[in-house]
């Protein structure tokens, strides 16, 4: 409990908007039997998504009986933390380090150290530079660009018998620059443009992946272009398209029937919204990925060969799934 | 024309400036209130000064935090956490519509906030502590404080609940959170200009030392302001929850304070401390509401917002500084000046303010 409370203050010292969309911590978990010692340094404890991601791996880690330890840092989103970790961890000879990078770049030092100690790493959600592509074996996290194909998909679907002929779109942005946002975004019109969908991008801003800025963002969209003859909005995660939602109930709309919605992540209060009916495709963005995690641990410690990016199992949901999944939804 | 009304003028100016762009993008309708089917006003721009009104609650307060030479980095968190136990309070009890949950959640939050605001008073006047540094400890560990109290999870309150009222409902047509404003900004304003209390602000801010030795309390009144500067903290934290029926203790008021010194410094007060502007405080809030409408308005991507708000801040210290104006007016000037034959303008208004 004690450390929690440190993680907690210590996740409120070192703010990073970027992490909103995929984003928590916990103390260590140790598993039972005789197998691997596992060192995962993770990001922090910035959200609901990590701290479920936190949850999962550790949970896993206990269950896995080839998994003999896990030992969980968290780095409270500060690099310096992490490399210390690492450091740890090799001078503690774990069998596999699973780090999940708070920053792209800097990993070159402390990561060629670990291939020296001849300890594998897997990397977790996050990547890094390409440069330093040799000093790790494969990374297992959310394809963000699928994500947005997925969305995309259904939007060819739905809309292609669109009676006016033009699916007029609003998109909600993450943090301008931010992976997820950039590649959200990039995966969702490819599949549009791809599939020759006639439709016209009425507006796109960011929303910085919170609901207070996707509510403020929305509400600019309605007086300014109306939602008369708007389509579909595209919220790049659900705490923005949660936002979006009451700002156009406000305005005296049915969100999910005057205008059709698309969220990406999938938490409870998403899927609840489904439930509710306010809105119509959830494209999941998976943090519950520890059973895969351990999988793939264990195949790298035996010297199988895997791929440099192992995508995490996604699903999607429509209006017709939302009630049976939302009891399964774990943040 | 008064020295007050020329200090309030070139914000005046930029503001109807800005709200001219909009009008020209989106038309007259930018401007003109509508009302929604539940009775409450709504359009482009009350919605802005109903999203504005977190903002502008900070910035009264930040506004007596600077006239007495200090500043309030932790108004951000205080925000957070004035949230964070109002969400929590309510989604812990049976009854989340009950109107004594409620006001109990409301009570208890605030009560904290000014408490919080109180203890920043405390370390500036009675330890000397540098405000800055006295307010960044809270600025950093508020939101861990925030996260403590929602467990790291993001509370939601039922949309049922009167709570969501204080930022969604309406009296009279008018928004409530803009009432409040209304409220605290006449308060604040009575207050200051009607009692001796804004003159010994201004004093204290000019030089504590010599106001202590003429008599005036000043480490009291240092408490006091920034006791009152936590209550906004917190009370803009309740309306911000309010609107969205949640408590976000990572994102809930972030770089808030950031926004609140901008809007004062946009308002013509000086961060040196002495001589503050409440009205001046309020239109450089409105500036920065309608800037971000603008931005979507007039269709720029969202990589502009940063640039455009700078831009902004920029015309605005170039408007407000006495050289800059008394450069650029010199051509027009020159008559009527060799006929006076008066000393530089330029003086003249430095003497003014």
């Amino acid at each position: 409990m004690k450390r929690r409370t440190f993680a907690g203050i210590g996740a409120g010292v070192f703010l990073l908007p970027l992490a909103a969309a995929c984003g928590n911590g916990d103390d260590s978990g140790d598993g039972g039997g005789d197998g691997l010692v596992v060192g995962f340094a993770q990001v922090g404890a910035e959200s609901a998504w990590r701290t479920a991601n936190s949850e999962s791996v550790q949970a896993a880690a206990e269950a896995d009986d080839r998994i003999a330890e896990l030992k969980f840092v968290d780095a409270q989103q500060d690099q310096e933390k992490q490399i210390e970790a690492v450091r740890n961890f090799i001078t503690q000879q774990v069998d596999v380090i699973v780090l999940a990078p708070v920053v792209e770049t800097g990993w070159t030092d402390v990561l060629q150290e670990a291939a020296d100690a001849g300890i594998p790493v897997v990397l977790a959600d996050r990547g890094i530079e390409a440069a330093d592509e040799d000093l790790y074996v494969t990374r297992l996290g959310s394809d963000f660009a699928e994500e947005g194909r997925k969305a995309g998909q259904w939007t060819v679907d739905t809309f292609a018998a669109d009676p006016d002929g033009v699916t007029r779109i609003l998109e909600l942005q993450g943090t301008t620059g931010s992976a997820p946002a950039n590649d959200r975004k990039a995966g969702f019109f490819e599949v549009l443009d791809g599939e020759g969908l006639a439709y016209e991008l009425v507006d796109s801003q960011s929303g910085n992946f919170t609901a207070e800025e996707g509510k403020a963002v929305m509400e600019t969209f309605i007086t300014t272009h109306g939602l008369e003859g708007i389509d579909l909005l595209y919220a790049h995660n659900d705490e923005m398209g949660l936002g979006a939602i009451q700002a156009i109930e406000e305005a005296g709309y049915a969100p999910g029937t005057d205008i059709q919605i698309i969220i990406v992540d999938g938490s409870k209060a998403g899927f609840q919204a489904g439930v509710d009916g306010k809105l119509n495709y959830i494209v999941e963005c998976n943090p519950v990925f520890g059973e895969q995690l351990m999988d793939v641990v264990v195949a790298v410690s035996e010297g199988d060969e895997v791929e440099k990016f192992t995508p995490v199992e996604e699903g999607v949901f429509d209006a017709s799934q939302f009630e049976a999944e939302l009891p399964n939804r774990q943040f | 024309m008064s020295p007050y009304a020329k200090r309030l003028m070139w914000p005046v100016v930029i503001l109807l400036a800005l709200v001219a762009v909009n009008i020209a993008a989106t038309g007259v309708d930018f401007i003109v209130p509508s009302v929604n089917d539940d009775g409450r006003l709504g359009g482009a721009f009350v919605n802005i000064l109903r999203r504005s009104v977190p903002l502008l609650l900070i910035a009264l307060g930040m506004t007596l935090v600077i006239a007495t030479k200090g500043i309030d980095l932790s108004v951000g968190a205080v925000y957070a956490i004035g949230a964070a136990i109002a969400c929590q309070t309510i989604m812990d009890s049976s009854d989340q519509g009950a109107a004594g949950t409620v006001l109990t959640a409301i009570a208890l939050a605030l009560v904290v906030t000014a408490v919080i605001g109180a203890w920043n008073g405390v370390m500036v006047a009675a330890f000397g502590i540098q405000p800055i540094v006295a307010t960044l400890i809270l600025m950093i560990a508020g939101r861990g404080i925030a996260q403590l109290i929602t467990g790291g999870q993001i509370p939601k309150v039922e949309d049922t609940s009167p709570f969501t009222e204080l930022g969604r409902g309406a009296f009279l047509t008018i928004p409530i959170p803009i009432w409040i404003a209304a409220l605290a900004l006449t308060a604040l304003a009575l207050l200051t200009r009607r009692t001796a209390l804004g003159m010994l602000l201004e004093s204290v801010g000019g030089n504590p030392e010599a106001s202590r030795l003429a008599g005036i309390r000043s480490k009291g009144i240092t408490v006091l302001v920034y006791l009152v500067c936590g209550l906004c903290a917190g009370l803009a934290g309740l309306i911000g929850a309010s609107n969205l029926g949640s408590a976000d203790a990572n994102n809930g008021g972030l770089w808030i304070e950031l926004d609140a010194i901008l809007a004062v410094v946009i308002g013509g007060t000086a961060l040196l401390g002495g001589r503050f502007f409440l009205l001046g405080t309020t239109i450089g809030v409105v500036i920065i509401g309608t800037l971000e409408d603008t931005i979507i308005n007039v269709g720029l991507s969202s990589q502009w917002q940063f640039t455009a708000k700078a831009i902004v801040v920029f015309v605005v210290a170039l408007l407000q500084s006495p050289g800059f104006r008394a450069w650029i007016l010199k051509p027009f000037k020159r008559t009527p000046q060799a006929r006076v034959e008066a000393p530089a303008p330029a003086k003249a208004e430095e003497a003014a303010k």
